[in-house]
């Protein structure tokens, strides 16, 4: 077998990724003829940075899809060695390919003998599942916390300050290196930290639930009944684990996160709350002072349906937009982790392991780092030309 | 305004309490111990060796009393160990009980021994911050001319294709995390294979003599991620500045657009980014440990990621208290410049 040369190279990289393209033309087919109907979702393809931001994250998003679910895009498995490929260039043929394997290492292989191709595109699927599913729990929790301090002011206003500030005073990178060690799991603390921030969506959602519907009994028990009983489930299955400190709901355990994965889950969550509290602070200490929210008040609403009614609907834009920037920062983070080598383990394929990895032979062998690097970034400058775009158009109204 | 540092000192100083004390807490967890006590006694200790090796170290006592003594308020430890030895935390080389002090915690000025390097914690940190400085330094020289003129430039025509390209540009750099554009430059200008091998790859030798060919990397990695940011905040409060009526007199008067931006927009559109770039201090800090990974430059952050990995307790809480320290104090100046760049506001 030959060598590929570089355009050659770049076109099996792009057909690889035929199932992608397809999905994004349709996507965008799809919402450029219905853009006026969608509502914020549709102006956004009003804006070229918009369209331009949200097709990369989209790109990202539907590979890790399909790498992570179909197994279509990667070529060779993440995690085999295959022997004679240590460090080899891109575009080798692979040394003593079957049948039925992909004849070549499109982008090389790096210093495990590994395909950095479908490490790469392997490693999207860790990043789409975390780093928004992190950031949503963080809103969560910042949101059950903010609008209270920012609502009610006072005492509990400066208490919680404090503790947010406590927090956001220490060095991202010593609370990692406190938090996410083997160590430390031995002592159970994520799954502590676990049970407190993951209960903050139980919080939100019956609060939310009940502050709408406490004036029909009837609808509000239903609802509680099954949105706080699906939540409740999900929530004993995250936070049990067999073999681990809390094993009381073993039998009713739905899956196991692995324990590295629930660190380092728990710790970016605690990380980027305080952040998320001062914003949503900050949104309803201004928006409180608005005519409807004295309106509401005078019709005699519950404080948390004018909290959660009435003042956060009105905070979305903003929060939408910064939701857009912390899920980008959230994916830097977890490249920080796996920078230092911190939480998952280290042979899986997230990107910041993967830097760290090839950084070792950088001056000698740079196709092993280059190809992660590149992906985080795309990553990171589509979420954060996306909220540009959002902001824009969002300000527009 | 003699009251308000006043109480934002006492602020800081509960601030930083709590935060060692969470520390304290996180690294006297009993596996981080039996880590340590593998690490300083040998690999293959058997369980109650370590308890006995902890035990004798004043390791195993309540965490209120060990906080105590570190910080110089309890009296520190003297025990008796099983081998017959007698150990005690104020004992410096061959001090009895006599002659050793009471107390010995920092509020005596006494940071403890690190574990890791068998040395005064004190001078480690001395020497370490002193290479980071320098860094630092250099980062600021970097990043804060660049940002401010990126921004004011970006800003004083809104909407304008010089500001789109700018803006676009300074979204690229908070994008681009420290260990992306670091594995890029090390590839693009020091890589051995492909790169054109302008400057180096490490910063070793930059600890005793910088110069441009190794030290400019990890400045320019640091700074470009920094700057973005600062630039973005310069351009909102510029454009915002710009909308001013006192602006629109000044042109219908008839001031040349230079002068506008010079004279009249730049000192109140350069508020806000000093509070931005006082309160990137912690940022850099985080920027600060890769790059120092990153380019082997031995500082500050190098001796963070050292001290956390071997669970060396009095120098990783050292690190945190200079590191808190750090991030408080450059709130406290940020409120402070803040007040006094813009008088409309009054501190109460």
């Amino acid at each position: 077998m030959e060598f590929l040369s570089w355009g050659d190279i770049i076109l099996r990289i792009l057909a690889q990724l035929i199932p992608v393209w397809i999905c994004l033309i349709g996507l965008f087919g799809f919402s450029i003829f219905y853009k006026r109907k969608l509502g914020l979702y549709g102006k956004l393809f009003d804006s070229t940075i918009g369209m331009i931001g949200f097709a990369i994250v989209m790109f990202w998003v539907f590979t890790g899809f399909f790498s992570g679910v179909f197994d279509l895009i990667i070529t060779h498995d993440p995690l085999s060695q295959v022997s004679g490929m240590r460090n080899k260039v891109p575009g080798m043929p692979m040394r003593g390919a079957e049948e039925l394997d992909y004849p070549f290492y499109l982008l090389g292989g790096d210093n495990l003998a590994r395909d950095v191709f479908s490490r790469v595109m392997a490693g999207s699927t860790v990043v789409i599942l975390i780093a928004p599913l992190a950031t949503v729990f963080a809103f969560m929790a910042g949101i059950t916390i903010g609008l209270p301090a920012g609502y009610y002011g006072g005492r509990l206003d400066i208490g919680l300050s404090f503790l947010a500030n406590l927090i956001l005073a220490f060095p991202v990178i010593l609370l990692f290196y406190l938090l996410v060690t083997p160590e430390i799991r031995l002592t159970g603390m994520p799954q502590f930290m676990a049970v407190v921030l993951f209960a903050f969506p139980l919080i939100f959602a019956g609060v939310l639930i009940n502050s709408r519907y406490h004036i029909a009994p009837k609808t509000r028990n239903a609802l509680l009944f099954i949105v706080l009983g699906i939540l409740g489930w999900l929530y004993l299955s995250i936070i049990n684990a067999p073999g681990s400190k809390i094993t009381l709901f073993n039998s009713i355990d739905l899956f196991d996160v692995d324990g590295g994965l629930l660190t380092v889950f728990v710790s970016v969550v605690f990380v980027n709350s305080p952040t998320v509290f001062r914003i949503v602070r900050g949104l309803a200490m201004d928006i409180k002072t608005r005519d409807y929210v004295a309106a509401a008040q005078t019709r005699g609403e519950g404080a948390w349906y004018i909290m959660l009614w009435e003042i956060l609907p009105n905070a979305r834009g903003p929060l939408i937009v910064d939701f857009c920037l912390r899920v980008g920062y959230t994916t830097i983070l977890l490249g920080t982790l796996g920078f230092f080598g911190l939480g998952l383990e280290p042979e899986s394929p997230n990107w910041g392991a993967t830097i760290n990895e090839g950084r070792k032979l950088l001056s000698v062998y740079p196709h092993p780092a280059l190809p992660p690097s590149i992906a985080l970034l795309s990553l990171v400058l589509g979420l954060n030309l996306l909220a540009d775009g959002l902001r824009e158009e969002s300000l527009k109204d | 305004m003699g009251s308000f540092i006043l109480r934002r000192f006492v602020v800081m100083c509960i601030t930083a309490l709590c935060l060692t004390f969470i520390v304290f807490f996180l690294t006297n967890l009993y596996p981080n111990l039996e880590k340590l006590a593998k690490n300083q006694g040998n690999f293959r200790m058997s369980d109650e060796a370590v308890a006995t090796f902890l035990e004798n170290r004043g390791y195993l006592q309540a965490l209120p009393v060990k906080y105590g003594q570190w910080l110089g308020v309890v009296p520190g430890y003297v025990i008796e160990g099983s081998d017959g030895k007698v150990r005690g935390k104020c004992f410096v080389a061959d001090d009895t009980i006599e002659t050793a002090p009471m107390f010995c915690g920092i509020l005596q000025g006494d940071w403890g021994q690190s574990t890791v390097f068998k040395d005064e914690v004190f001078s480690i940190i001395g020497k370490r911050l002193s290479l980071t400085g320098k860094l630092m330094f250099w980062v600021m020289i970097v990043m804060i001319p660049s940002a401010l003129l990126v921004g004011v430039l970006a800003g004083m025509r809104e909407g304008s294709r010089s500001d789109r390209s700018l803006s676009t540009a300074a979204i690229l750099t908070t994008a681009t995390p420290e260990y992306v554009s670091g594995v890029i430059f090390i590839v693009v200008f020091a890589s051995s294979a492909v790169g054109l091998k302008w400057f180096k790859g490490s910063a070793t030798s930059a600890m005793e003599s910088a110069t441009i060919e190794n030290f400019l990397l990890p400045v320019l990695t640091i700074a470009l991620y920094g700057m973005g940011y600062i630039a973005r905040m310069t351009r909102a409060s510029m454009a915002e500045v710009m909308t001013a009526q006192y602006i629109r007199t000044a042109r219908l008067k008839g001031v040349s657009f230079i002068n506008i931006v010079l004279k009249h927009a730049l000192r109140n559109a350069l508020i806000a980014p000093f509070t931005v770039i006082m309160l990137q201090f912690p940022w850099l800090l985080n920027g600060v440990v890769i790059v120092e990974t990153l380019f082997n430059y031995k500082g500050f952050g190098w001796v963070l990621v050292q001290a956390a990995g071997n669970n060396d307790i009095e120098l990783l809480l050292a690190v945190s208290v200079v590191s808190v320290f750090v991030v408080l104090i450059t709130q406290l100046i940020s409120d402070i410049g803040y007040v006094y760049l813009n008088p409309r506001i009054k501190v109460t």
